[in-house]
């Protein structure tokens, strides 16, 4: 009787050994892709929820400010502070620096600079409408109150 | 001569390299961008002087909050929700003259806004939202989309022609250039009053 057992002779496994190839390929493309803010954020930052929320189109011509109370109570106090970039500002210096956020972009876009202000629900009106002043003498009046999506309606 | 040959374990490295991208994608926030737009006037000096303009009571809806965060609507303290102010503000733009006590049209229809310097942010942002609420859901109606829909459209309207179409049509461009129905919000100098 003759034998007609099959002969097995591939694998069994999944090759492995390229396994960590595809991985770090998703890493890297992670870290190039993801942008990693430059500025620590020294103020409280509890957004607000809206519904009727929307996007720029371009992106790169929006410069952010924050408002909150400092996160460092025993060194700033605890009145809402204005952040721009690293520092903490007053409402007078808003004029100076959408200058110079203006100066980084392109000649033709420098009129269509949009400020997001990053501001803390506990924050007030009072201080919010000082930099709109600043901001509408800079001649920087598209504005962007940013905010959350609202889950329930 | 039998020699061993030098080798690195390398099965750990997949997690290696796993536990790494985790650790990227926790840490790392994707910036979010969106948020509530609008238009601020051209600076106080640039107003020529001495232009004081009557607007008819009628035109104007006023919404006032105070440094409590409770609001004023048409002068009747206002308890109910945000979706009752957003339609009542649908009425007033739409009118059309027809409640004599309401606005003329559309185009004369101001919602005016005003603040104290004490109201918090996020009374000012809810009241923001109901009034913008009401001129998309406006906007959204006539030119026959959602209004996720009008809203993406309004933050790019020349992406691509029907865009631009539609955006046209739900604002209802006039010859001149004017539309029919203007964004006509106007965010008061917020008062002194505190508390």
């Amino acid at each position: 009787m003759s034998k007609f057992k099959k002969k097995v002779n591939t694998k069994q496994e999944i090759p492995t050994s390229s396994m960590p190839d595809v991985v770090f390929m998703l890493l890297f493309f992670f870290m190039v892709t993801t942008k990693m803010r430059e500025t620590n954020i020294n103020v409280e930052q509890h957004m607000p929820q809206a519904t009727q929320l929307r996007t720029l189109a371009k992106k790169s011509l929006i410069s952010y400010l924050y408002i909150g109370s400092p996160k460092k109570i025993d060194q700033f106090g605890k009145e809402p502070k204005i952040q721009a970039n690293d520092v903490f500002i007053e409402p007078k210096g808003v004029i100076q620096w959408v200058n110079s956020e203006k100066a980084k972009l392109d000649e033709v876009d420098r009129d269509a600079i949009t400020i997001s202000l990053k501001v803390d629900v506990e924050s007030k009106r009072g201080l919010i409408a000082d930099v709109e002043t600043e901001l509408r003498r800079a001649n920087a009046r598209k504005l962007l109150y940013s905010a959350n999506q609202k889950i329930d309606r | 001569m039998a020699r061993s040959t030098p080798e690195i374990p390398n099965a750990s490295m997949a997690d290696i390299a796993f536990l790494l991208l985790t650790f990227f994608l926790m840490t790392t926030t994707v910036a979010s961008d969106k948020g509530l737009m609008i238009q601020l006037p051209p600076p106080p000096e640039a107003l020529p002087p001495d232009t004081d303009v009557e607007i008819p009571e009628r035109n104007l809806f006023k919404i006032q909050v105070n440094s409590f965060d409770r609001l004023l609507v048409e002068g009747e303290p206002w308890t109910a929700s945000n979706r009752e102010l957003t339609d009542k503000i649908k009425g007033f733009i739409l009118n059309n003259g027809q409640d004599p006590t309401s606005s003329d049209n559309p185009q004369k229809a101001i919602v005016s806004f005003k603040t104290d310097r004490g109201t918090t942010h996020k009374a000012f942002i809810d009241v923001l939202d109901a009034i913008q609420a009401a001129y998309h859901e406006i906007y959204a109606e006539r030119a026959g989309v959602t209004v996720d829909r009008w809203r993406e459209i309004a933050s790019d309207p020349n992406a691509d022609p029907q865009a631009r179409q539609q955006y046209d049509k739900g604002r209802g461009l006039l010859p001149n250039g004017g539309v029919e129905i203007p964004m006509a919000l106007s965010i008061a100098e917020p008062t002194k009053v505190g508390g």
